[in-house]
């Protein structure tokens, strides 16, 4: 079976289609030349499905679907849009498809999405029309939950993770805002966000208002959530409802702030970041001007530097939320992280050492690892 | 990023005009058929044409038709909210559409326009 890392960017959709043994890359595309694609995401109930979420400058979101494995697409008939509001109501307009998820391994054509502003839509006709979670968006507290901008593109939801012992059972992250859990299919939502710091908020320990940058949840070990937060790394173990900062293991010169956290498939015990600057104002680049991935293999409690095959030094770039995926290896699992400066960089040993598999594309937004 | 809305190029004018009266010889009595202007980056949706015909007698009908016609085009647009996006501008002939209901005349010519947006 093929390999294919999705890769969605500033300026539109690539794709390196790799060989069984994942050692051989090719690069394809670009496909949609010019569009702002957020997040490109593969179905693993059907790898023929591939979701894209796209925009442009000029013109509004939208979604493009393919059931081919990305040879042809054909557009939403109706992209995730928020209600129309009645009057005296505050107008909400979809600006950026932003985040895209696969529902329940039980609900074959369902699929989620995250929008910015920050609003929840689902579908289940595979991403062909798409309707508003009114019990997100229009819930009473959804204006008081998210607060802010929250990111240069507005407030963002995204990280919408699925239990996949229970299709109920919904996790959610908004920038800013926190991370918001379901148990009934998304009717209602509860914060849930005590132990992580929002150092941006006066209040010392608030319920929401917190900016989760990535939150995974461990596809073995549902119970097991891990957050990279502006604020710092996080786990969290269900029914426990406090996170705690395992970032804080993390060397005090590097921190612990980035945008992505990636598991290991079938070790919850494994994690990998790209820590970035987060210090004065903010540069958001590697630590220093030295990449590096951070790992822990023991639900973090340490952390390892992983550099080699990396710039040494003046390397500027850092990794996005979307960015940064694992493939499906256990035994040689694979990681990749795509770089805002254009580049794709791949892993065949954890992260121990790392080679460049594609430079000088856009800006990458998202890479997501697939079989198509 | 700089946004400016560019303003009907008078020479292309004259030449949809041209096409809005041919366009407009198809057309029975009691319709009202205006020649579109469509600008590159919605040309996905018509084919590569840059001139299409819709039909209506406002602003928002001729929208609807144009969807119609060509799916998906107009929430590209168009917000949820009925608001045109923010890098589009809208004309009919030389007049500034700031509201869907604006009205359309025989002859008149809808320019469906990309605002810049750089970087």
């Amino acid at each position: 079976m093929g390999s294919t890392l999705w890769i969605g960017t500033r300026k539109g959709l690539f794709a390196l289609r790799g060989n069984a043994r994942r050692r051989g890359w090719k690069l394809v595309g670009p496909q949609f030349l010019g569009h702002i694609i957020h997040h490109v995401v593969e179905d693993p109930r059907d790898p023929k499905v591939v979701l894209v979420a796209a925009k442009t400058g000029h013109l509004g979101p939208t979604v493009f679907r393919s059931s081919n494995r990305g040879r042809t697409w054909k557009e939403a008939r109706q992209p995730p849009a928020f209600r129309k509001v009645a009057e005296g109501e505050t107008p909400k307009a979809v600006d950026a498809v932003f985040w895209l998820t696969p529902g329940h391994a039980g609900e074959r054509g369902t699929w989620y999405a995250g929008t910015s502003p920050a609003g929840l839509f689902r579908t289940e006709d595979a991403g062909d029309t798409w309707q508003p979670v009114v019990g997100f968006n229009d819930h009473p507290m959804n204006s008081t939950w998210i607060q802010g901008p929250g990111s240069p593109i507005g407030s963002l939801l995204h990280s919408i993770r699925v239990d996949p012992r229970d299709a109920q059972h919904v996790y959610l992250g908004v920038s800013s805002g926190g991370v918001f859990e379901s148990t009934d299919r998304g009717a209602d939502w509860k914060p849930l966000n005590a132990g992580c710091a929002a150092d941006f908020n006066p209040e010392p320990d608030p319920q929401y208002g917190h900016d989760p940058h990535c939150v995974e949840l461990h596809p073995l070990m549902p119970d097991r959530l891990y957050q990279q937060n502006h604020c710092g790394i996080y786990r969290l173990d269900r029914p426990a409802e406090r996170w705690t900062r395992i970032g804080n293991a993390m060397p005090r010169k590097i921190g612990d702030i980035g945008f992505p956290i990636v598991l290991h498939p079938t070790d919850p015990d494994k994690a990998w970041v790209f820590p970035m600057d987060g210090t004065t104002v903010w540069p958001r680049t590697s630590v220093g001007g030295r990449p590096a991935v951070y790992a822990t293999t023991n639900g973090g409690t340490s952390w390892r530097r992983f550099d080699s095959g990396l710039p040494r030094k003046q390397g500027w770039f850092t990794v996005l939320r979307q960015a940064m995926c694992a493939d499906d290896q256990v035994k040689k699992l694979g990681l990749y992280f795509g770089t805002t400066s254009g580049d794709i960089w791949a892993s065949r040993n954890e992260g121990k050492t790392w080679r460049c598999l594609a430079r000088h594309l856009p800006q990458v937004f998202s890479l997501t690892w697939g079989r198509g | 990023m700089r946004v400016a809305p560019l303003p009907p190029q008078r020479e292309r004018s004259h030449e949809v005009r041209v096409r809005a009266a041919e366009l407009d010889m198809n057309s029975t009595d009691h319709t009202n058929i205006v020649a579109t202007r469509v600008a590159s980056p919605l040309r996905s949706y018509t084919d590569g044409r840059a001139i299409v015909e819709a039909e209506g007698v406002t602003v928002r009908d001729a929208l609807a038709d144009l969807d119609r016609r060509y799916p998906g085009m107009r929430f590209r647009m168009i917000d949820e909210q009925d608001r045109i996006r923010p890098h589009i501008r809208l004309y009919v002939n030389t007049d500034a559409v700031e509201r869907l209901d604006h009205p359309l005349g025989r002859g008149d010519t809808l320019h469906l326009i990309c605002a810049l947006s750089g970087g």
